[in-house]
C-alpha cells in the first residue's frame, strides 16, 4: 500500500490500524516492572554516558564540534529519553515468523503487513515514553545543567521529528526483516544493521563530533534521521532552516525506505514458499 | 563409584549436545561466515566509538588512546569469552514465556547448568579474537614494562575478568523469572555493563562507581589491570595492588549470580500447559 492508498482508506481498515495502535500501546503497559527497569537503565547509561562525553569536552578545552557542556547534556538526556522510542536491534518479529512459516497467516489476512506492523510498533513505542522517556528527561533536567531551546518552534518541530524517527526506524526494521523472504536466516544481517546503525544514529556519540570524512558517510544513510535529527531540534542545536532541512531529510527517508518495505513484500510474496505443511 | 559414573555419563551428554550445536552453526558455511563478519564488526564498532574521543584528545580521565587500547582489548576479548559460553542466557525470556523452559525442570539436571551449556555461541569467536587483537596491540603501543608480577597479574584477571562477565549473564536470566518482558533491560546492564568497562573510570561520579566498580564490578576487567600494567596511579585513594582483587570481584559476581538465578528458579512457577 502506498501513501495515496493509505490516504484514500476504508474507514473500517483505518479503525482496524487504530486499534493495533492502541493494542500495542496496552500491551506494553502490562509490563510495568520491565518498563520501571527500563527507567533505571536509561538513566544510568545517561549519567555514564555524560560522564564520558563531559570529560573529553573538557580535554578538548570546552567544545568539541559546537556542543559546550549545556548543549552535550542535551544531547545526552534526549537521547537516552528516545531511547525506548527507536528500534535499532534490527529485529522485529517478522522475521522470526518469515522463518517458522507463520508469515503465511499474517499474508491472509485483509490488512497491509507494513501499516499493521507500523501501528502496533508506534503503539508500543509511544507508550515508552510515559514510564521510561518523560522520566529519564525529567531526572537529566533536575540533575544536570543541560541547555534547552526557549520559544515553542523547537518543540513543535522537535515532536514532528520524534515521530518521523520513530516510524522510519521501523520502516527500516521491517525492510530489513522482509529480506528473510530470500535468505531465511537473517541474524548476520541484523547483527550488522543493529552495529551500524546505533553508531551512524548518534546513539554513542553525537555525529556531530564524529572526524569529518566520518560524519559525511554517517550523513550519508537514514541512521541520523532515527536519533541524532529530533535529538537536535529539539536540544536546539539545530535551528531556522537548518532544522527543517533535517526533518524534510527524514520526511524523505520515510518515503524511500516505506517503499522499499512495500516493494520487497509485493515481490516476496509471490516469492515465498512455505516449508513443511 | 557410582556417583563417578553418572557424573561422568552426565558430562558425556553435555558434550553431544555441546558438539552438535557446533555442527549445526558449521552446516551453513555461508550464513556462518556472515556472522562472523558481522560479529567482526562489532568489535570494530565499538572501538570506533572509543577512537573517535580519544582520537580527538590527548587523554580522557588520565588515559591516552594507547593505553584505553589496553582497556579496551581487555574487557572486548573477556566480554566476549564469557558470551560465547553463557550469552545464550539471555534467550530466557523467550523460554518462560513461551512455558519451555518446564522442559528443563523435568530432566534430572541442574536447570542452570542445562541453560548453560544448551547452546554455545561460536560466531563470538570473532569478537574474541578481535579484542585480542586490540589487546596486543595496545600492549605493544603502550609501552608496557614487562615484570613476572604483571604477567601473572594478566593471566589472572583474564579467567577472573570472563568469571565477571558470565556472572552478569546468568543474573540477568535469574532477573528475567521475574520482569518477564525485561530482557531489554537486563541487556542494557549486561551489553552497558561491558560498554562501562572499556571507559576510564576516573570519570565517573561516585554513584557510578558504586555500581560498575562494586555491584557489577565490571571496572576490574579492564580499567584497573590497565592502570597496574601501565604503572599508573590508582584513583578515588585506592592501593596500587587494587587490581589484583579482580578473583575477589569475580567470586562476587558469581555469588550475586547464583543468589539472582535462585531467587528466579524458585519464584518460577510454570507458564502452564
Amino acid at each position: 500500500m502506498t501513501p495515496t492508498d493509505a490516504v484514500s482508506m476504508p474507514p473500517a481498515a483505518a479503525r482496524a490500524y487504530r486499534r493495533l495502535l492502541a493494542a500495542g500501546f496496552r500491551q506494553q503497559s502490562a509490563y510495568l516492572a520491565a518498563a520501571v527497569g527500563g527507567l533505571v537503565a536509561n538513566v544510568t547509561f545517561g549519567f555514564l554516558k555524560a560522564a564520558i562525553l563531559l570529560a573529553t569536552l573538557a580535554a578538548a578545552g570546552g567544545t568539541l564540534g559546537g556542543y559546550d557542556t549545556g548543549r552535550m547534556l542535551a544531547y545526552v538526556w534526549v537521547s537516552q529519553a528516545m531511547l525506548g522510542l527507536i528500534n535499532v536491534s534490527g529485529r522485529d518479529v517478522l522475521g522470526e515468523r518469515i522463518r517458522t512459516g507463520d508469515i503465511a497467516v499474517d499474508f491472509l489476512r485483509p490488512l497491509d503487513l507494513q501499516l499493521a506492523g507500523l501501528s502496533t510498533h508506534l503503539g508500543t513505542r509511544l507508550f515508552t515514553l510515559l514510564p521510561r522517556g518523560l522520566p529519564t528527561l525529567t531526572i537529566g533536567l533536575l540533575t544536570t545543567g543541560m541547555a534547552l531551546p526557549s520559544g515553542p518552534a523547537p518543540y513543535l518541530l522537535g515532536a514532528v521529528s520524534v515521530l518521523l524517527a520513530t516510524t522510519l526506524a521501523y520502516l527500516a526494521v521491517y525492510a530489513l526483516n522482509m529480506s528473510a523472504l530470500w535468505l531465511v536466516e537473517i541474524r548476520g544481517l541484523q547483527v550488522t544493521y543493529m552495529v551500524v546503525a546505533s553508531f551512524c544514529c548518534g546513539l554513542y556519540i553525537p555525529v556531530g563530533i564524529f572526524p569529518g570524512w566520518l560524519e559525511t558517510l554517517a550523513r550519508l544513510t537514514p541512521f541520523p534521521s532515527m536519533l541524532m535529527t529530533p535529538v537536535d531540534v529539539l536540544s536546539g542545536y539545530a535551528v531556522g532552516t537548518d532544522a527543517l532541512r533535517l526533518v524534510l531529510a527524514q520526511v524523505a527517508w520515510v518515503v524511500v525506505v516505506g517503499l522499499l518495505g512495500h516493494l520487497l513484500t509485493r515481490a516476496g510474496r509471490r516469492h515465498l514458499e512455505v516449508q513443511g505443511g | 563409584m557410582a556417583e563417578a559414573g553418572t557424573l561422568r555419563g552426565d558430562l558425556t551428554a553435555y558434550r553431544a549436545v555441546l558438539s552438535s550445536r557446533v555442527r549445526a552453526q558449521r552446516a551453513y558455511a555461508a550464513s556462518f561466515r556472515l556472522d562472523l563478519v558481522g560479529a567482526a564488526l562489532i568489535t570494530v564498532v565499538e572501538f570506533a566509538e572509543v577512537w573517535v574521543l580519544f582520537g580527538q584528545v590527548d587523554a580522557i580521565g588520565g588515559l591516552t588512546l594507547a593505553s584505553v587500547m589496553l582497556v579496551f582489548g581487555l574487557a572486548e576479548m573477556t566480554f566476549s569469552t564469557a558470551d560465547l559460553l553463557v550469552g545464550h542466557c539471555d534467550r530466557m525470556p523467550t523460554y518462560v514465556r513461551a512455558g519451555t523452559l518446564d522442559v528443563f525442570y523435568l530432566r534430572p539436571q541442574p536447570v542452570l547448568a542445562q541453560l548453560m551449556t544448551s547452546d554455545i555461541d561460536l560466531r563470538r569467536v570473532a569478537r574474541v579474537a578481535g579484542g585480542m587483537v586490540i589487546l596486543v596491540v595496545g600492549l605493544v603501543v603502550s609501552g608496557v614494562r614487562w615484570t613476572p608480577e604483571k604477567v601473572a597479574l594478566l593471566a589472572v584477571t583474564i579467567p577472573a575478568a570472563v568469571a565477571i562477565y558470565a556472572g552478569l549473564f546468568i543474573a540477568a536470566a535469574g532477573v528475567q523469572f521475574f520482569l518477564i518482558n525485561g530482557a531489554e533491560t537486563t541487556n542494557a546492564f549486561v551489553y552497558g555493563g561491558r560498554y562501562a568497562a572499556s571507559q576510564p573510570a576516573s570519570v565517573w561520579p561516585r554513584s557510578l562507581v558504586l555500581v560498575f566498580g562494586l555491584i557489577f564490578p565490571v571496572a576490574f576487567t579492564g580499567y584497573l589491570p590497565a592502570l597496574a600494567l601501565l604503572d599508573l596511579p590508582v584513583p578515588f585513594g585506592l592501593p596500587g595492588w587494587t587490581a589484583w582483587l579482580t578473583p575477589v570481584a569475580a567470586v562476587w559476581s558469581w555469588l550475586v549470580a547464583l543468589g539472582c538465578w535462585r531467587l528466579g528458579t524458585r519464584h518460577y512457577q510454570g507458564a502452564g500447559g
